[in-house]
C-alpha cells in the first residue's frame, strides 16, 4: 500500500480539465434558479440521487462522476446520503407507479431552496418505456423539474456540464 | 434416474422450437419434474407464464441438456413447483401477478411485483380492475425478546437502485432479512408483446443497464434460434468481444466497490480508474461507453472502429500493468480481509439448489458457466478457465471476479487476434407462422435466459430471466448471523440486479 500511496505523490493526476457549462442547460436553468440561492449555497451543491425506475445505466454513469477523471468534488458538488442534506435531487428513470410515492416523499423531505435534475432520456418522458401500464412517465409528471440532461445514459462529461451550468447560474443570479 | 429427454418424450413435442426441445406435458409429468428439481437431479432455469399456459426451463447439469416443459392451465391454476422447490417461489408469485394463474399449494401467495398501484390486475392476462386500495405488505414474522426491526429503502443512502430490506436484528446480529422488490417494474414483457425486432432488442438492452450487452446478445440469439438464422463469423466474434468488455468493466468496478463498503477507499479509487479506462476504450471502439444497441438480431449494428483493436489493446496492457498491484493490496491488507473472509457464507448445497449463476455460484462450488457448459460460438473455440472456489464468502466472490478479470483479458486478446473478416449481419426476415426460440448467455452476473415466440416479424411473447432471480433469495440466507454493518459487503459482493428482476 505504501508503494501505491508513494507513487501517487509523483504521478500526474488523472483528473481532466473541466468542461464549459452546457449552453442549453444554462438557458433552461435561467428561469429556475432564484436569488436566494447563492446566499444559501455558496459555491457548493449537495446532491441526492434517486432512482425512480431506471435500468441502472444512468446510475453507472453517475457513479463515474466520482472517479478520479471527473472528480466532481473539486467543483463543490457532492453526493449525500439523505434528501434532508440535499440541495439537488438527481432523478433517473421513467417513474414507475411503484416508485411514485417514494419519489414524492423524497422530494418533500428535501429542504428549500431545491432543484430537480432529471437525468437520462427515460426521465424526460418515459423513453422507450412510455405507454407501459407500470409507468407514470417522465419525472416532471410527479415533481417539478429544473433541468433535463439527455442521453441513454448521458455520459459523465454531459452530466458535469449540466451541473456546472446549475452552479454558474446560481452564481450569476446572485452577483 | 430418468433423463430430461424421457420427460420430453412423454409430452407432446412442440415443433419450431429451437435450439432445445419444448413439450406440452400433463399435470402429473409437471409434478414429476418439480420432484426431480426438489431432489436436486435437475436445475430450474426459469418459470414463466402466458395467459393460459405455464412454462418451465430445466437444465440437466450432468449432460448439459436443456428443455422447456409447458402445462396448459385452462382453469387458471397449475400445481406449484415452489411448494417442493423453493427457487420457484418468487417466479410463481410473479406468474400470478402478471397473468392471474394460481400455483396450487404455493406456501406464499403474497403478490411480488404487483404493489397494487398499476390500476389493473393481471396486466398480461385477462385484465381486471385493481383492488381499490393497497393493503400493507405482510412481512414474515421474527419474534422474540430483544428483537427489533430495521426498515431500509426503497430509497437508499447510496447511488443504487430502489428496493426495500426488512431486517430483524438481535443487537447487531441479523436474525432475518426479508426483501421486498418490484419497485422498478416497468412492464417490459408487456411492452415486448407486439413489438418489431428493432424495438424489442432496444427494450431487451434496457432490462438491466450493466448487462445491456448480455441482454441484447441473449435476445438476438433467441430470435436467431427461432428463425434458424446463421450469423456471420465476424459478428459472432465481435459479440464475444463486447460481452467480455462488459464483464471486464463491471468486475473492475465491483471489486473496488466491495472494498469501498469495507471503507477501503484506495482500492475503490484505483479500480474506478481502470473501469473508466475500459469504458473509454469501448466508447472509442464502438461509439458507446456501455456498448448499448450494438448487438441486434442477425448480427451487430456497427463494426469496430478502425483504431479500435489498438485502443483496446493499449487499455489491456495498462490493466495488466496496474491490476497485479491492486490484487496484492487486496490480499495483503489484514483490515480488509478481516471484513471479507468468513462474511456472508453461502453453502455449496444452497448454491446448487438455487442453480446460482455467475460469481455467486462459482464462489460456492457450482461450476456452471454458460460459455463453457453450453459452449456457444465463439467460446467453443477459445481457451479459458472457469474459476471455482468452495468457501462461498465475500472474499471468495471477490477472488472469482479477480480471476475472471484475468480470463477476460486473455479472451479479448484471443478475439482481437483471430477476429475474422466478413459481413456484420444477415437480415432477420418475416416468417408468417409462429416460431419459438431460446438462448442462454453468460452475462457478468450469471446466465441470462431469453425465451420468445415470433409471428409475422413481431414478438408474440418474450420472457427475459435475470440471474438475480436465483441470487436474491440466497442473499437473504447468507446474511443470517452476520452483523448489520456487514450487509453492504454481502450485498455488493452479490450485486444482484433490481431492474433485471423487477423487469
Amino acid at each position: 500500500m505504501r508503494k501505491l500511496l508513494f507513487e501517487s505523490l509523483f504521478r500526474r493526476p488523472f483528473t481532466e480539465t473541466a468542461p464549459s457549462p452546457d449552453d442549453a442547460a444554462l438557458s433552461e436553468l435561467a428561469a429556475a434558479v432564484g436569488r436566494a440561492a447563492r446566499r444559501r449555497l455558496g459555491r457548493s451543491l449537495s446532491i441526492r440521487e434517486v432512482d425512480a425506475g431506471s435500468c441502472n445505466g444512468c446510475e453507472l454513469e453517475i457513479h463515474a462522476l466520482n472517479n478520479a477523471y471527473y472528480d466532481v468534488e473539486r467543483f463543490g458538488l457532492r453526493f449525500v446520503a439523505s434528501p434532508r442534506h440535499a440541495d439537488v435531487l438527481m432523478v433517473t428513470g421513467p417513474v414507475t407507479k411503484n416508485m411514485r410515492e417514494a419519489l414524492e416523499r423524497t422530494y418533500h423531505a428535501t429542504p428549500n431552496p431545491k432543484w430537480v435534475v432529471a437525468v437520462g432520456d427515460c426521465a424526460r418522458d418515459g423513453g422507450c418505456f412510455a405507454g407501459s401500464y407500470a409507468i407514470v412517465g417522465g419525472v416532471a409528471e410527479v415533481i417539478p423539474v429544473d433541468l433535463h440532461i439527455p442521453g441513454c445514459p448521458p455520459n459523465p462529461m454531459t452530466m458535469l456540464q449540466g451541473l456546472l451550468a446549475l452552479l454558474e447560474r446560481v452564481d450569476a443570479v446572485a452577483s | 434416474m430418468p433423463s430430461l429427454i424421457d420427460l420430453i418424450q412423454e409430452g407432446r413435442k412442440v415443433e419450431q422450437h429451437g435450439p432445445w426441445p419444448r413439450a406440452v406435458v400433463d399435470a402429473s409429468a409437471w409434478r414429476f419434474a418439480a420432484g426431480e428439481l426438489a431432489q436436486g437431479n435437475w436445475s430450474l432455469l426459469g418459470l414463466w407464464g402466458e395467459p393460459a399456459t405455464v412454462h418451465m426451463a430445466i437444465l440437466d447439469a450432468r449432460t448439459a441438456d436443456v428443455a422447456v416443459v409447458s402445462l396448459d392451465c385452462p382453469d387458471r391454476a397449475f400445481p406449484s413447483v415452489g411448494r417442493q422447490h423453493p427457487p420457484a417461489l418468487r417466479l410463481e408469485r410473479t406468474v400470478n401477478d402478471l397473468f392471474g394463474l394460481a400455483a396450487e399449494g404455493l406456501p406464499d401467495t403474497r403478490p411480488w411485483l404487483d404493489h397494487v398501484r398499476w390500476g389493473v390486475r393481471f396486466p398480461l392476462g385477462d385484465r381486471i380492475d385493481a383492488l381499490p386500495k393497497a393493503t400493507p405488505y405482510r412481512f414474515l414474522p421474527a419474534e422474540g425478546d430483544g428483537l427489533h426491526q430495521i426498515a431500509v429503502g426503497p430509497v437508499h443512502a447510496g447511488i443504487i437502485e430502489p428496493g426495500h430490506f426488512r431486517f430483524t436484528a438481535s443487537g447487531e446480529t441479523v436474525v432475518r432479512l426479508e426483501q421486498r422488490l418490484g419497485y422498478v417494474h416497468k412492464g417490459i414483457e408487456g411492452l415486448m408483446t407486439g413489438a418489431g425486432y428493432e424495438r424489442a432488442v432496444q427494450l431487451a438492452g434496457r432490462v438491466s443497464g450493466d448487462s445491456t450487452v448480455a441482454y441484447s446478445y441473449a435476445f438476438s440469439r433467441a430470435v436467431e434460434a427461432a428463425l434458424q438464422l446463421t450469423v456471420p463469423d465476424r459478428a459472432v466474434w465481435l459479440r464475444a468481444l463486447l460481452a467480455e468488455l462488459e464483464r471486464l468493466a463491471n468486475h473492475l468496478g465491483d471489486i473496488g466497490a466491495v472494498c469501498n463498503d469495507a471503507s477501503f477507499t484506495l482500492m475503490h479509487a484505483h479500480c474506478s480508474v481502470l473501469r473508466e479506462s475500459v469504458l473509454r476504450a469501448s466508447n472509442s471502439a464502438f461509439g458507446h461507453r456501455l456498448l448499448r444497441d450494438i448487438i441486434v438480431p442477425g448480427g451487430v449494428s456497427r463494426d469496430i472502429d478502425e483504431q479500435g483493436p489498438e485502443t483496446i489493446q493499449a487499455t489491456l496492457d495498462n490493466i495488466r500493468l496496474r491490476f497485479p498491484d491492486l490484487i496484492e493490496l487486496y490480499d495483503n491488507t489484514a483490515s480488509l480481509q478481516d471484513r471479507t473472509v468468513d462474511t456472508g457464507m453461502l453453502k455449496p448445497a444452497m448454491a446448487q439448489q438455487y442453480a446460482a449463476g455467475g460469481y455467486v455460484g462459482r464462489a460456492a462450488g457450482r461450476s456452471f458457466d454458460a460459455r463453457r457448459t453450453l459452449a456457444y460460438a465463439p467460446y467453443d473455440s477459445l481457451r479459458f478457465e472457469v474459476p471455482v472456489l468452495n468457501e462461498g464468502d465475500v472474499n471468495a466472490r471477490v477472488w472469482i471476479r479477480i480471476r475472471e478479470v484475468e480470463q477476460s483479458l486473455s479472451l479479448i486478446d484471443q478475439i482481437l487476434e483471430r477476429l475474422p473478416d466478413g459481413p456484420l449481419g444477415t437480415h432477420a426476415g418475416h416468417i408468417r407462422e409462429a416460431r419459438e426460440g431460446m438462448a442462454i448467455v453468460e452475462g457478468f452476473r450469471g446466465d441470462v435466459l431469453v425465451w420468445l415466440r415470433l409471428r409475422d416479424g413481431r414478438i408474440e411473447r418474450c420472457h427475459l430471466r435475470d440471474p438475480s432471480w436465483f441470487q436474491w433469495p440466497l442473499l437473504e440466507a447468507v446474511i443470517e448471523n452476520n452483523i448489520v454493518a456487514d450487509f453492504p459487503l454481502c450485498n455488493k459482493s452479490f450485486n444482484c440486479s433490481y431492474s433485471g428482476q423487477d423487469l
